[in-house]
């Protein structure tokens, strides 16, 4: 049953990866990346498992926070970039007139 | 198994490299980075690598995507369409790759329990006089206890290089931020300041 668990998740992997690769849109590559990174999670659960060692779990979970705040990071420096941007265009086309 | 799901991992990663390579769009060509990070990091860990895999995924996935973002947002994310195959920098570089390769067949089996640096007597006396309550170091952990005791003074060094090179990317990252609110508001600077 591992060992199912562990095909699909493979499987799944390259789902995703295909997806990132073919998404049209950036917020597309975006999920498949946050995505891949769930699926790591679980396959370093899952070999854990079938090499025998559970305490892979813990590492599992703190991997799921790493990937949690890698894509929170991402998307925040792309809304606080084009923000940025924003701000920058804007001001002065408010001060000036 | 666990040898073909390394073997997948290995296929997703070389799929993800090219993707990469062929990809027009920057800002995906980072994500596919980001992505390959992932796989290496999840490569590393089925090779019972855990600290390395922790720095890929934090490193490698994490900050070094954030870093080339900011790079990105401060030069434009748009590429030349230009697909020009050099021949010479083509061979040049499969002629390292090759011999690069051809390095690796002289390295000594993976996992082999005979191997050299297995037997030697400093790995014996790491095993053996680290770890445990009266040991020398007391943690249990015998990569941790090299790495924080024994080698203390290379890995200070290494922190050293590493926060240098932190307070270089800041400067150059905040300082082109500063130049720029200076030229365009040049006016309201006690309001950049306070934020």
């Amino acid at each position: 049953m591992l060992i199912a668990a562990t095909t699909a998740i493979l499987i799944t992997m390259l789902l995703a990866l295909t997806r990132g690769i073919l998404g049209p849109t950036l917020y597309d590559r975006i999920l498949a990346a946050n995505m891949l990174g769930t699926k790591t999670v679980l396959i370093i659960a899952v070999l854990g498992f079938i090499t025998g060692r559970p305490a892979f779990l813990d590492v599992a979970l703190v991997y799921a926070l790493i990937n949690f705040i890698g894509v929170i990071a991402v998307l925040k420096y792309f809304e606080y970039g084009s923000l940025h941007h924003a701000e920058k265009h804007d001001t002065p086309d408010e001060e000036q007139p | 198994m666990v040898s073909l799901a390394i073997s997948f991992l290995l296929g997703l990663m070389l799929l993800s490299v090219f993707a990469v390579i062929a990809m027009r769009n920057l800002f995906a060509a980072i994500i596919l980075l980001g992505i390959y990070s992932l796989l290496a990091a999840a490569l590393f860990m089925t090779l019972d690598a855990v600290d390395v895999a922790f720095t890929e995924a934090a490193v490698g996935a994490g900050i070094s995507t954030i870093l080339i973002l900011a790079t990105l947002l401060h030069v434009g994310h748009d590429t030349k369409a230009k697909k020009i195959i050099k021949p010479a920098p083509l061979l040049l570089v499969l002629a390292v790759g090759a011999l690069l390769v051809y390095g690796t067949l002289d390295l000594p089996e993976f996992g082999n329990a005979q191997n050299r640096v297995h037997q030697s007597e400093i790995t014996r006396h790491y095993l053996e006089k680290s770890p445990g309550k009266n040991g020398e170091i007391g943690i249990p952990n015998v990569v941790t206890s090299i790495l924080a005791s024994y080698r203390g003074y290379d890995t200070l060094g290494e922190v050293t290089v590493v926060f240098c090179a932190a307070i270089g990317v800041m400067s150059l990252l905040g300082g082109l931020r500063k130049k720029k609110k200076q030229t365009t508001v040049s006016n309201d600077s006690t309001t950049d300041s306070a934020s």
